[in-house]
């Protein structure tokens, strides 16, 4: 049986909110709700407001996503 | 989570793959004018349960919490590319039927598609399974220890792309073992990004879908059945996997 694709996209973090969630704006205009994956917690990763992420996007819920990359 | 198998956990994983061969091979035979879907959804149900195995699909959660899938294989007919709904249509003379089958045996999951045409094919539609199938064994091949998965979805689209056909994007091959999906995802296209390396243990069901024009699906209201946007007839096949010292070893087989 075939796999949903869990999509991936790239956006700029807008604001921080609080349980390090964070909005992101998608390349597509879209605006979701990121939490951090438990990855770059762990290691530290900053995300500051205007950093270029990558977005793991639920196919449930296309408004929710998760942090998994910080661009350069 | 990524998991690499043992030795003892493939030859498992060998054995519930065989089932899902062995329904394949069954249904390929009962596939003829006149049966309808859900017959054949049963007598493959029935091979599975007298194996000891369980239909890894029935009760599956899609995209609704509410519907799950309700049958033990998907049967995508013409313009369905792959989780059609067994039921009471029958299949006529000049359909595409696509057949997904999956099984878990003591825990592990073997999981394999084919496509077959009812009659003799028209060349272009012969062109098409064809090429499904080579691009899924082009992709088998190159599941090499020391490889990525970014390798396996060049291979399959290197073999589909020349041809014109259309490589769905919003499906993926998976991971596979003591869950039906697991990490990683196994694209049938280049992604830009290597994704993980390939290491003895890995398995892996490789699935490309090929259609005939573009590459869109949409998924109908039944919450299942997923069909190409603009019409186009699709194929499907599908093998499981495993990453070895020695190459890739087809689990699905009889």
């Amino acid at each position: 049986m075939a796999k949903r694709d869990a999509i991936e996209v790239e956006g700029t973090v807008i604001e921080p909110l609080p349980n390090t969630m964070f909005a992101v704006e998608l390349e597509n205009g879209h605006r979701v709700l990121a939490h951090i994956s438990g990855k770059l917690r762990m290691n530290f990763i900053r995300i500051l407001p205007g950093d270029r992420v990558r977005v793991e996007l639920s196919p449930y819920d296309l408004t929710r996503g998760r942090i998994t990359y910080r661009l350069k | 989570m990524v998991t690499r198998k043992s030795r003892a956990e493939i030859d498992k994983m060998r054995r519930a793959g065989r089932i899902v061969a062995e329904v394949l091979a069954l249904i390929e035979e009962a596939l003829k004018p006149g049966v309808s879907t859900a017959d054949l959804d049963r007598k493959a149900e029935a091979h599975i349960r007298r194996a000891g195995a369980i239909p890894s699909f029935k009760g599956y959660p899609g995209i609704n919490p509410r519907t799950p899938f309700p049958a033990s294989v998907c049967i995508s007919i013409d313009d369905e590319i792959v989780h059609g709904i067994p039921g009471e249509r029958t299949i006529r003379t000049g359909q595409i039927v696509s057949v997904d089958a999956g099984a878990i045996l003591d825990g592990w999951h073997g999981d394999s598609a084919r496509t077959f045409f009812i009659g003799e094919p028209p060349a272009a539609i012969g062109d098409l399974i064809a090429t499904t199938r080579d691009a899924m064994l082009a992709g088998i091949a190159a599941a090499v220890p020391g490889g990525h998965i970014e390798d396996i979805s060049g291979a399959v689209e290197d073999v589909a792309r020349p041809r014109g056909y259309g490589i769905i994007r919003q499906f993926v091959g998976h991971g596979i073992g003591t869950s039906m999906h697991e990490e990683p995802q196994v694209p049938n296209f280049r992604t830009g990004r290597p994704g993980r390396k390939l290491e003895p243990g890995l398995c892996l069901a490789i699935e490309p879908m090929l259609t005939m024009g573009r590459h869109e699906a949409k998924v109908m209201p039944d919450d299942w059945t997923v069909v190409t946007q603009d019409g186009s007839l699709a194929a499907h096949f599908e093998d499981t996997i495993a990453v070895t010292e020695h190459g890739p070893e087809v689990l699905t087989a009889l």
